[in-house]
């Protein structure tokens, strides 16, 4: 019965898109709320209702599935609109329909003021359908389908504002970035059909441990290709430039780009292959090695920004490096419990964000706020909430069950080692140091910006259940130690394996222990630094090395400038210098030739009549010589 | 009178006046020079075709000169009619002043 | 019959128009209407007929075939015939002429008669193109089309319409004498070898041709249809033919002129040279991959509106060329999708070009920007228009693009690899073309106005046939399938008793082995799926 329902799931958000893209003019505001918001609402009370049916009587099969039409037949190759729904792709759902009606019902107060009402509510529509078809995708055709709308939608809404150039801009790199990993995974699309001759997901899963043996090549440059896609939507590295400069979008936007949607689809698209990426250890390490690395990257980066935005930008960057080191680890069910914890506080955060932004009339550095604790107690509360499971603070903060998890197997996973774990601790240690100074800086100390807008309560209500969640959601999943609950990791069972830890492991309390710490002492050193005594920042920023490395972090680690020498440079060279085509003047070259020619022999056609005799004669003599000569 | 002429010595007679007449064309300026010059060279064929008709006992040399000089009656006609125009249209019949099919 | 009704009817309405064009200056516009729609009401039930029997039954390659003598002693008859491949063609053809009329309603203002005479003109030869079975038949088409063309450019094109149109003209001229003496080297040879001169294309798709000369041969047709197609480095004529011809001219050049390059190689080269064929493949895949890449990065430096948009036709012909030499069916199939899809989103973004040019009189991106505000609903045609460009799912493009690839990653890993990286490229020009045009802001104060009624009608029709293109192609690859599966065949046995081995790397050890795999599923598997 079930089955039958799963179209409705897009469907409701398709409905909205098309009715507001087709007449968004002609709406009222009322309407186009009611259309944009209840669209999404309704695919989140139908998830829910499908959501609780799948748990109470798990089918036997695992999944849900109703196909709804062939999407077309070629030769052996024949991709159907099918949509399927299991224990992954149900979270995946959940978190997308939920968070993003709750920022749709935010939306519909914060961009009351926007001329373009329908436009955005048309686009944010649109990128729930999306990221809804990526994750109920049956086969990876489809799947790309999604993914690549969401490459659209995050076009459209990065440069929702378009008036400005700079936003265009934005939203150009974002679209083109992400793309760069798109080809790579559609060339993984290409191996993956001849290897196996289907697209369709659970085909290419159940095939895969019969056709490929581990470690052989193929499965890595595969798994390679497909992480390549992952790493561009995801923002990891390399490909993880575009993510800060995308928060030229309005709030709303950011909120669901980096938390319900888009960001997530990598981690999606590894858990979703993971049996591929199983068969490669040397995936698996890349996968690891990049979320590591991009967490700490990411960390620095977050620690030197002043725009409140582009420390949750970067804390966004950061925290799917832990997911992709989860994966990498082999913790899947880890990684999805991260990005589910951090949907929450991340869009609450976000949504906070900008709450503060407007009420600021707009000021987005933080070094201008300052004082809104008691000015704005609603969203000091729900922030700190946010702030405190971003920073991963011990017990209380959903964040901390689900990063403890992730830590503690980059210890104890068979693919774990030290390196790893002290990458991710000290990943951890940056989280509490940057968020820390941006509470500080944005709700304690000295008012710099006079309060304009207090927030609606179609702001805050949203706010408060994602607070809510934020702080409560992590109890579903507690460590052994520490009651033992195993309710989201049991869920997800069904569909991803369980991870492996080596033999022999103990201790797991130590390493809480320490990782609570590590959080403490984060916090100390932000409350110490930009706080208790801001002089010291001001004498660190003397020394001449520290405001390199600052500006070296500040800028995102120089990658911006030097994709900007080595890729767009020597391109838009090329193109500008061969702007006329080059091969056009080979034809050119060609008439010219003509032309000289024929004035070379028009000469000769001076219209005396004298030449033309003497030519005649001379013509005649020559021949009749040539003839008595031979 | 029934001395035969060598007919190297009429040839040779034919092509001085062919010559004259090419020379004619060439150097003159005036239009109807030239005509005259051209109906030198006509005549000059002429010559030749009837001195080798007699040499070899065959008709077709005069047949022939009595096409050439139909042939030189009508184009002496059209030339001085053609003449005629281009006098009217230029005032001047100097062939240097009338070139106009320029490439 | 029906075969030379649509000609006549084409040919004698442009005549029609031409003498109505001395009365009154609307009356043309309403025959040439008439007509082309008429063609098209006529096409479309037929396809619909054919569509049905297609589903039923195990569908025959040739439709119709008409044929009477015309020029016996040489061996020429009028021989028209059709399968599914000019089917569609040929509704194309009439889709995008009821386009071309309604686009030029308001654009043309003098000669209006004489503009509409060549229209259908234009339209006659492109349909006789994809109808004739003669190959003195099809050259007589293949310059029918070409000298209207030329006066539609001259006549009524923009400032430097002269240099554009000798160029269309020289170009497409000297590339068809080359396909004349190849013509007529297999008329002879053929002659000479069974004693029976004949252009039929049926017998002479049997003739026995010594390889070396065959490869030349193919050749002198492959070079009219490159230059058509076009492949770089035989593009240069088309920016500027396509930036300055009307709309009109705009939208039949991109979106059927340079199909009939990809038609007349699946109809003529591959048939008729399958060896020959095969020994260019890499050669011509390269080309493709040359002309895809070139083209993007040519598009994306462009400030004429109309020249990047006649760029990008380079770089998504690049596709045809690498799918037509990849001889199997994901991507001849992806070549035929590629043929429709972009005729009718390029052939938009010509029309609104058009429309563009008729409201701001430039061309020129410079001094466009920001006209989203005035102009919403074009500004999402555009998008749309551009997304479908770039190959975005769930548009017609995509599947085009991704067949054509996914069949290409078969015969040529690399090639294909880089092919794809085109996609990139096509993200990158699309975009730019959406910011200095849409996006930004407004540089233009005047009031413009948006759609009118008749050019949403246009659009609207436009974007819902890439929509439904990219949902639901298969009426599409149904119609095409058994040309295509015959093409596939003929290169399946020359690979397997072809004395050409191509060298191609494989990832997997697929030839032997799928071959044959692949030819009992010849038989259609899809059959169960249409008993209903």
């Amino acid at each position: 019965m079930m089955d039958h329902l799963l179209w409705l799931i897009p469907a409701f958000p398709l409905v909205g898109f098309i009715l507001l893209a087709l007449w968004g003019k002609h709406l009222s505001r009322f309407w186009t709320a009611i259309i944009g918001a209840g669209s999404v609402s309704l695919s989140a009370i139908l998830t829910l209702f499908i959501g609780l049916n799948f748990l109470s009587s798990t089918p036997a099969d695992g999944h849900y599935s109703q196909t709804l039409w062939t999407w077309f037949e070629v030769a052996t190759f024949i991709p159907k609109i099918t949509l399927y729904l299991d224990a992954l792709s149900l979270v995946f759902v959940f978190v997308i329909t939920f968070i993003g009606a709750l920022i749709h019902i935010y939306s519909v107060a914060f961009m009351a003021a926007d001329k373009d009402y329908a436009r955005f509510f048309a686009c944010m529509n649109l990128f729930v359908v999306s990221m809804l078809l990526l994750v109920l995708a049956d086969n990876l055709l489809l799947l790309y389908l999604g993914w690549e709308g969401v490459g659209l939608c995050s076009y459209l809404l990065i440069g929702f504002w378009y008036e400005n150039p700079s936003n265009g801009y934005a939203a150009r790199k974002a679209f083109i970035i992400t793309r760069i990993g798109d080809t790579a995974m559609a060339i993984g699309l290409f191996v993956l059909f001849y290897q196996f001759g289907t697209l369709s997901i659970p085909d290419i899963l159940a095939l895969t441990p019969t056709t490929w043996h581990e470690g052989a090549t193929i499965t890595t440059v595969t798994a390679l290709l497909l992480l390549a896609g992952g790493v561009g939507k995801s923002a990891q590295l390399p490909l993880q430039t575009w993510l800060p400069d995308a928060m030229a979008g309005p709030s709303p936007v950011s909120a669901l780009i980096h938390a319900a949607t888009m960001v997530t689809a990598g981690v999606y698209l590894v858990a979703r292959m993971h049996v591929i990426f199983q068969l490669s250890p040397i995936a698996q390490m890349v996968v690891a090695g990049i979320g590591a690395a991009t967490l700490l990257i990411a960390g620095f980066s977050a620690l030197t920004q002043y725009d409140i935005k582009r420390v949750l930008a970067y804390s966004t960057i950061s925290q799917i490096g832990y997911m992709f080191l989860a994966l990498g680890l082999g913790a899947w069910t880890a990684a999805i419990f991260h990005f589910m914890i951090h949907a929450f506080f991340k869009a609450l955060l976000f949504l906070a964000a900008g709450a503060v932004i407007e009420a600021l009339n707009h000021e987005h550095n933080m070094f201008r706020m300052g004082g809104l604790k008691s000015k704005l107690p609603v969203i000091f509360w729900t922030f700190l909430v946010g702030s405190a499971s971003l920073a991963a603070l011990p017990i209380i903060s959903a964040g901390f069950y689900s990063k403890d998890q992730i830590l503690w197997y980059a210890w104890a996973s068979e693919h774990g080692n030290t390196t790893l774990w002290l990458i991710a601790l000290f990943g951890a240690f940056l989280t509490a140091v940057y968020t820390t100074r941006m509470l500080l800086l944005t709700f304690w100390g000295d008012a710099k910006t006079a309060v304009s807008h207090y927030p609606s309560k179609l702001m805050t209500i949203p706010l408060a259940i994602l607070a809510f969640f934020s702080l409560f959601a992590g109890f579903i999943e507690l460590p052994h130690n520490f009651g033992h609950l195993t309710l989201f990791s049991d869920l997800l069972h069904q569909v991803l394996p369980e991870t492996i830890l080596k033999a022999g492991i103990h201790g797991e309390l130590l390493f809480q222990l320490l990782a609570m710490l590590v959080t403490f002492g984060g916090i100390y050193m932000a409350y110490i630094l930009w706080y208790r005594k801001p002089q010291l920042t001001e004498k660190l920023k003397q020394s001449a090395p520290l405001i390199h490395l600052y500006r070296f972090w500040f800028s995102g680690w120089g990658f911006d400038q030097v994709y900007q020498v080595l890729l767009v440079k020597p391109v838009v060279f090329i193109a500008s210098i061969n702007k006329n085509d080059v091969i056009d003047k080979f034809y050119q070259g060609i008439a010219i030739l003509m032309v000289r020619l024929n004035r070379a022999l028009s000469f000769t056609q001076s219209g005396s009549l004298r030449w033309y005799i003497i030519g005649l004669v001379v013509g005649a003599i020559l021949i009749l010589s040539i003839q008595v000569i031979l | 009178m029934n001395t035969p002429i060598a007919i190297e010595i009429v040839m040779l007679l034919a092509g001085l006046l062919f010559v004259l007449g090419i020379v004619g064309v060439i150097i003159r300026k005036n239009i109807i020079f030239m005509l005259l010059s051209v109906e030198i060279m006509l005549n000059a064929a002429g010559l030749a075709f009837i001195a080798a008709g007699s040499r070899w006992a065959q008709p077709d040399g005069q047949v022939m000169f009595i096409f050439i000089l139909a042939m030189a009656a009508a184009e002496v006609s059209v030339g001085l009619a053609l003449i005629l125009r281009i006098y009217h249209q230029h005032r001047s019949l100097d062939i240097d002043k009338l070139k106009e099919m320029k490439g | 019959m029906i075969l030379v009704y649509l000609i006549g009817l084409l040919m004698g309405g442009g005549v029609l128009a031409l003498l109505m064009g001395q009365w009154n200056n609307s009356l043309p516009k309403w025959i040439a209407l008439c007509t082309v729609s008429t063609g098209f009401i006529l096409l479309l039930s037929f396809w619909i007929d054919q569509s049905r029997i297609m589903n039923t039954l195990l569908p025959e390659t040739w439709m119709m075939e008409y044929r009477h003598d015309w020029i016996s002693t040489f061996g020429i008859s009028f021989h028209l015939a059709i399968d599914g491949l000019s089917l569609l063609l040929l509704v194309l053809t009439f889709f995008l002429g009821i386009l071309a009329v309604l686009c030029s309603w308001k654009e043309v203002k003098e000669r209006i008669g004489f503009y509409h005479f060549n229209l259908l003109w234009i339209l006659a030869g492109i349909s006789g193109v994809f109808m004739a079975m003669d190959l003195f038949l099809f050259y007589f088409f293949w310059e029918v089309m070409l000298i209207p063309m030329y006066f539609l450019i001259g006549i009524w094109g923009s400032e430097n319409r002269e240099y554009a149109a000798y160029k269309f003209f020289i170009f497409t001229q000297a590339s068809g004498l080359l396909m004349l003496l190849a013509i007529l080297g297999i008329y002879f040879i053929h002659g000479s070898n069974t004693g029976n001169y004949t252009f039929n294309y049926f017998e002479l798709l049997g003739s026995d041709i010594a390889p070396n000369v065959a490869f030349w041969l193919m050749l002198g047709f492959m070079v009219a249809f490159v230059v058509k197609l076009p492949i770089v480095p035989f593009h240069s004529w088309l920016p500027d033919a396509h930036s300055e011809a009307p709309t009109a001219g705009s939208l039949i050049l991109a979106g059927l002129l340079l199909k009939t390059g990809a038609y007349g190689i699946l109809r003529f080269v591959l048939p008729l040279f399958p060896g020959a064929a095969q020994l260019v493949a890499p050669w011509a895949m390269l080309l493709g991959v040359i002309g895809i890449i070139y083209g993007a990065i040519l598009a994306y430096s462009q400030t004429d509106l109309k020249r990047l948009i006649a760029y990008t036709s380079v770089s998504h012909m690049g596709f045809i060329m690498l799918g037509i030499f990849a001889f199997n069916e994901l991507a001849l199939q992806g070549v035929v999708m590629q043929l429709v899809t972009h005729a009718i989103s390029t052939g938009a973004l010509f029309i609104m070009a058009g429309m563009l040019k008729e409201r701001l009189h430039t061309r020129d991106l410079r001094l466009m920007g920001g006209l989203w505000t005035q102009m919403p609903q074009m500004g999402a045609s555009a998008i749309l228009l551009a997304m479908a460009s770039l190959g975005l799912p769930g548009l017609g493009n995509f599947i085009a693009e991704f067949l054509i690839l996914l069949g290409a990653f078969k015969a040529n890993v690399w090639l294909t690899i880089l092919a794809t990286c085109g996609l990139i490229f096509s993200a990158i020009y699309s975009l730019r073309l959406i910011q200095q045009v849409f996006l930004g802001a407004s540089k233009n104060l005047d009031p413009i106005q948006d759609f009118s009624w008749r050019e949403i009608t246009l659009m609207a029709s436009l974007l819902l046939s890439i929509i439904w293109l990219g949902l639901y192609p298969q009426p599409v690859i149904n119609t095409v399938r058994p040309t295509i599966k015959k093409l596939e065949e003929l290169f399946l046995i020359e690979k397997e008793y072809g004395h050409i081995l191509i060298n191609n790397k494989r990832i997997d050890s697929l030839p032997e082995k799928n071959v044959r795999q692949v030819k009992t599923e010849l038989v259609p598997s899809n059959t169960h799926s249409y008993v209903r």
